[in-house]
């Protein structure tokens, strides 16, 4: 089938603003919407710039404001997004573009680290695993899906308004470790969360969970979090 | 042009590179990772069903059984005393990552469960045994973040989005590398004592793979442009189950967990191949099956394609266990796993082949093992050799782990004793011509079309069976339509910043210079033997063959060297199963 493909289009060189192209671009129901961007890149315009890897929803590369909402370009199907024949791509909203639909991650990531997203115990270790029972395992399972792609955090209304606000991600890897009953600094990192730019910004618009590839949770971790810190010994 | 000093440089940020860099950084030396990706983007995030280690768990195994197996399952052609590293360590590598973190699922009493997977067998063959620990069907994915993370902890530096474009010798060793900044367009040099490559596969050689846009070869086609050898590239994987069409991984662990390949008739064709092991033998002996299966009119519709059925798994088991897998098949096939039977072909999988290595990772140059100092490699790109003629499901994991790790620490030796090579003049001379080359010549050809004939160039000729005539075809069709054709490569973007189109024209090169090596390599080798399956030659030749192939780039063509295999335990016998 033919479909226009509205792109959104950014280069920082030629100094103007950002413009509309339309590609047409010929594309199987069934293909993804990131197929229909190669197409475009492949056989009409070389210099379209996006980010992709894998394909298939576990990377985290391009996620992607697609008709309005964040979704992977590899995990969303063009029979399931196009109206009337059209599909519209914008880069990730809340990000400084750096060319087309590509965005500056850094302070995404930087905001991730900042809540120490690794795991915490300098008690002596065995020669054996440590032992961990099925159902705490499954306490964290949810936030361990996480794939740093973006769509959460960048769909986030106290995200855009606010630019320190750390963003679900970063509070989803830090959930992680948390509630992880192997970790030793859960403390730490519910004081990171309990500052001004932390769990107290989100105003449980949802948004998030509706963005996630990974169908993870958000807003519930989120929730996870805050209970902790009311409930917490002080 | 801006010059970087560092101890080690690591190149590439999956299991590989991220476990050397961890290692590094833990013995205090000067360590950066740079990534063409951002780290948690590379592919060892895409591995999905295990990583094997006889822990022993649920039920008695030891690292013997498992290098049995993985010797049997590269049908004898790896090198035992690599492999044998392999299984033993395996066992303290899977401890020290729940140390540091992994998330295992858990057996009732709170050990690192374990589960069935191809190949893996009790007591040399005596039917399957539980060796994949697992995390979910996101195993990989567990483990890169797993390392990223204890990296940061770590502060090791990374350099996101830099592209790696060339190594640089000098006085016999390794000086470095050159990369380009994907955000900006400039070329940076860094000055190193040691550097590792640990830049993953090249599936993308093929029409249909699980593997990545990424996954270009780059690493093996920077080395082998630069006089490295290649080793084995005539051994690539085809993974029996992809998605058809898509090639989108469907791991081995969901016939570990029970599932079954079925044909057009609805039979459970493995029976007639592998009665004891039945769906889960070996990958390379499962998509030559299948192959025969569609030659024979039993494919499903008279299609090229046969069924993988979990059905009888039941919802539970199937959402429980494999979770990510559920999904991808609900969102790309519009198919349920728990009532659906799902159409799966052979995907291009993994290459056994690669970056010769001795078993500290130290590249060699040559069949005589001459290492070429500060030069390192493990993971995907590198050939020990510990998968031979077939790689076993799990065991890449297990390699980039144990091999990464151990790579990690000998260049820390390394840093430790040697002095910087002095850079040669404009050590980025090379690379700047190539690529101002590429923006400034005019030409008609689309790099995406011709990267699209190679890749089914590949996949008829060089795929999972393959013949003289059709080798032949495809090596002077690289060797003379595709080469001309790229010297029509012409960039579009002008542009500094996110130049995709350049990387593309760039990667795309290197995935010329590899088919290259693999054709000329396979063409060469009179016999089938794993992954390597010639109609004209059917049969395994020991006396001939039992041998590595190293595969030199030369002016004109490809000059082919052979080396022994390193037998210590296990001698070679019929591959039955």
């Amino acid at each position: 089938m033919k479909i226009s493909l509205r792109v959104q289009r950014y280069d920082s060189a030629k100094g103007a603003a950002p413009r509309w192209d339309v590609f047409e671009v010929d594309v199987a129901p069934t293909d993804r919407v990131l197929d229909a961007l190669n197409e475009a890149k492949w056989r009409h315009d070389g210099s379209l710039s996006y980010r992709r890897s894998c394909g298939h929803g576990v990377c985290g590369s391009d996620a992607l404001r697609i008709n309005g909402r964040n979704r992977l370009a590899c995990k969303v199907l063009v029979k399931d997004v196009v109206e009337d024949g059209r599909i519209t791509i914008e880069p990730l909203k809340g990000f400084r573009v750096l060319k087309d639909l590509v965005v500056d991650m850094d302070p995404f990531f930087a905001k991730f680290k900042s809540l120490k997203p690794f795991l915490i115990n300098d008690e002596p270790v065995s020669t054996e695993e440590r032992r961990q029972s099925p159902a705490a395992r499954a306490r964290y399972d949810d936030t361990t899906k996480c794939i740093l792609c973006g769509a959460c955090s960048t769909s986030c209304p106290s995200y855009w308004a606010d630019g320190d606000y750390v963003g679900p991600a970063a509070i989803v890897n830090a959930h992680r470790f948390v509630f992880d009953d192997r970790d030793r600094a859960a403390a730490e990192r519910l004081a990171l969360m309990d500052g001004p730019d932390g769990v107290w910004k989100c105003r449980t618009v949802f948004n998030c969970v509706e963005a996630c590839p990974r169908d993870i949770d958000i807003t519930g971790a989120i929730a996870d979090v805050k209970r902790a810190l009311l409930f917490r010994k002080k | 042009m801006t010059v970087h000093r560092y101890d080690c440089i690591i190149v590439g940020a999956g299991g590989a590179g991220l476990y050397a860099a961890l290692a590094l950084a833990q013995k205090k030396t000067n360590v950066a990772v740079l990534s063409k990706l951002y780290p948690t983007r590379s592919h060892t995030g895409a591995a999905q069903g295990g990583v094997s280690a006889a822990l022993g768990n649920t039920e008695p195994d030891n690292p013997e059984w498992h290098m049995f197996d993985t010797v049997k399952g590269g049908d004898y052609l790896v090198d035992q005393d690599a492999a044998e590293i392999l299984c033993r360590e395996a066992v303290d590598t899977v401890i020290e990552l729940e140390h540091l973190g992994l998330p295992f699922n858990r057996t009732p009493d709170g050990r690192i469960d374990q589960r069935f997977f191809g190949g893996h067998t009790k007591d040399h063959g005596k039917g399957p045994v539980r060796r994949a620990c697992y995390a979910a069907d996101r195993t990989g994915h567990m483990i890169l973040q797993t390392l990223y993370q204890q990296c940061l902890k770590n502060d090791v530096t990374f350099f996101d989005e830099f592209h790696v474009v060339d190594l640089i010798l000098s006085e016999g060793r390794c000086a470095g590398v050159v990369a380009y900044r994907i955000r900006t367009g400039e070329l940076h040099v860094f000055h190193a004592k040691a550097v590792l490559f640990a830049t993953g596969g090249s599936g993308r050689m093929f029409k249909i793979t699980s593997n990545a846009h990424a996954l270009t070869g780059d690493g093996m086609a920077i080395a082998y442009r630069r006089g490295v050898p290649l080793e084995d590239m005539e051994f690539f994987q085809f993974h029996p189950t992809g998605i058809y069409k898509m090639g989108i991984l469907l791991s081995e662990a969901c016939r570990g967990e029970g599932g079954k390949l079925l044909n057009g008739k609805g039979e459970r064709f493995m029976e007639r191949y592998a009665p004891t092991m039945l769906d889960l033998a070996p990958r390379d002996m499962i998509s030559r099956f299948i192959h025969q299966e569609v030659r024979e009119g039993r494919g499903v519709d008279g299609q090229d394609y046969v069924h993988l059925d979990l059905r009888h798994l039941g919802k539970q088991k199937i959402e429980e266990k494999l979770p990510d897998i559920t999904d991808f098949v609900r969102t790309y096939m519009g198919l349920d796993p728990v009532t659906d039977l799902i159409p799966i072909q052979p995907t291009a999988h993994y290459a056994m082949g690669g970056i010769p290595t001795n078993n500290d990772g130290a590249v060699v140059r040559d069949a005589q093992n001459t290492v070429l100092p500060g030069f390192y490699a493990a993971g995907e790109v590198a050939c020990v050799s510990v998968h031979g003629a077939n790689r076993l499901g799990t065991n890449s994991l297990v390699d980039i782990l144990v091999f990464g790790r151990r790579a990690g620490l000998a260049m820390a030796d390394h840093a430790a004793r040697a002095t910087l090579a002095p850079l040669p003049a404009d050590p980025a001379g090379d690379i700047r011509r190539r690529i101002e080359t590429l923006l400034t010549r005019s030409g008609k050809e689309s790099a995406a079309s011709l990267r699209a004939d190679l890749q089914a160039e590949m996949m008829d000729n060089c795929g999972v069976y393959r013949n003289a005539a059709g080798l032949e075809h495809a090596r002077t069709r690289v060797a003379d339509e595709f080469r001309r054709r790229f010297e029509g490569v012409a960039v579009s973007d002008k542009g500094q910043e996110f130049n995709t189109e350049l990387l593309e024209a760039l990667e795309l090169e290197n995935l010329l210079d590899l088919a290259e090596c693999t054709v000329a390599s396979a063409l060469a080798r009179h016999e089938s033997r794993g992954a390597h399956a010639r109609e004209d030659f059917p049969k395994r030749d020991d006396a001939q063959f039992l041998c590595h192939t190293f595969a030199a780039k030369k002016d004109r063509g490809v000059a082919l060297t052979y080396k022994p295999v390193v037998v210590t335990k296990f001698q070679p016998q019929e591959r039955k199963y």
